[in-house]
């Protein structure tokens, strides 16, 4: 093994280390009284059925009470597309070093 | 010693995603092939998703879709799953992109190895 | 030997990959999937014809004048059903305050525009998923 390699394995032991004391101090997994579930997920879960007419809660917020981010979501796989094809298409047509 | 093994059980999803992002950040660092740093990059993307998911989950709940038989069951938590769908496609994107710089790469040197690229260009400059 | 048995488990497995991610896609609001997972589905069994069968076949099947229409007017399908809310006088993307009827829930074609949204984003992402293996997988 290389010196390089062994200095990286021991930085980074240290910080798996340190993330696993920080991750004891997290409150317990799956109890129903955690700070994640606040008054948002609330009014989502009582008014999905009445304000949109779907009954699988997680398309209702992707798509209705938050389509702003889905929008923007499907311009951003088009530009990855657009990317994609102007990296591999316009490099054998001649305009080569660039 | 003891106390802090015990939290660390009932806590187990957060620790798996914790040596996940680990194992992840040591293959992008200690590989010299192109290909292997961008899998390194994928389960670090996918630990991450790991922890968030797993953060809105109570035990005993049921599945977040209307159900006409038992109306008044506890239902987990439908946000973190839907906020990591966008985080699902930045990472698709991230990967195609960095997919195609590799296929350029290949053509231009002739080999994928990111030591042998680095001697190749300091051997160019020189001249 | 292998090419042999592929190709007749694939003959007879893929059509029916095809209908089920159009089911996924079709049924986002019902029960579980949505507009993603159907669309990666759909775009799979086009990838593994190609693979299995040859890349000509594949690229017979879809032209490049049908991946590039359905590429860019599925990015435009979201936003001419965004302004279904401006005709009406209500802001932008709304579902509800634009007088559209909910219909029963559980009913295929509820929800208002949830399920047309769904159908040209999924739409959009096979697309996308085709389309990005074609460009990598030709050489010179």
């Amino acid at each position: 093994m290389k010196l390089r390699n062994l200095l990286i394995l021991l930085v980074i032991l240290l910080a798996t280390y340190g993330t696993l004391i920080s991750v004891a101090e997290l409150p317990p997994y799956g109890m129903p009284d955690n700070p994640v579930h606040n008054q948002v997920s609330e009014r989502y879960i009582n008014r999905a059925l009445d304000d949109t007419g779907a009954l699988n809660m997680v398309t209702s917020i992707v798509l209705d009470y938050r389509a702003y981010d889905t929008m923007f979501e499907t311009v951003v796989l088009f530009t990855a597309t657009l990317a994609v094809v102007i990296t591999l298409k316009l490099s054998n047509k001649g305009v080569s070093n660039k | 010693m003891k106390i802090l093994l015990e939290k660390l059980i009932i806590n187990y999803p957060y620790c798996i995603a914790a040596i996940l992002f680990m194992i992840g950040g040591l293959t992008v660092l200690t590989r010299s092939n192109l290909l292997k740093k961008l899998l390194g990059i994928n389960i670090m993307e996918s630990s991450i998703f790991l922890l968030f998911v797993a953060g809105g989950n109570i035990r005993g709940g049921a599945v977040p879709v209307f159900d006409k038989a038992n109306v008044e069951s506890v239902y987990i938590n439908p946000l973190p799953s839907a906020l990591m769908l966008t985080g699902i496609v930045v990472s698709v994107s991230v990967t195609a992109f960095a997919l195609a710089l590799i296929i350029r790469l290949y053509k231009t040197y002739g080999t994928v190895d990111a030591q042998r690229i680095a001697q190749m260009r300091n051997e160019v400059e020189e001249k | 030997m292998k090419d042999f048995i592929l190709k007749r488990v694939a003959s007879i497995i893929l059509p029916f990959v095809f209908i089920y991610g159009i089911y996924v896609i079709l049924h986002g609001h019902v029960s579980a999937g949505g507009s993603f997972a159907g669309g990666i589905i759909v775009g799979l069994s086009f990838i593994a014809f190609s693979t299995i069968y040859g890349i000509d076949k594949g690229r017979a099947k879809l032209p490049e004048k049908v991946l590039i229409f359905t590429e860019s007017y599925g990015t435009l399908w979201y936003g001419i059903m965004g302004m279904v809310g401006i005709f009406k006088g209500v802001p932008f993307l709304t579902n509800k305050l634009a007088g559209i009827d909910l219909g029963v829930p559980g009913a295929l074609s509820s929800a208002g525009l949830i399920s047309l949204i769904g159908l040209g984003v999924g739409i959009r992402v096979a697309s996308t998923m085709v389309t990005l293996f074609f460009i990598m997988v030709e050489d010179e």
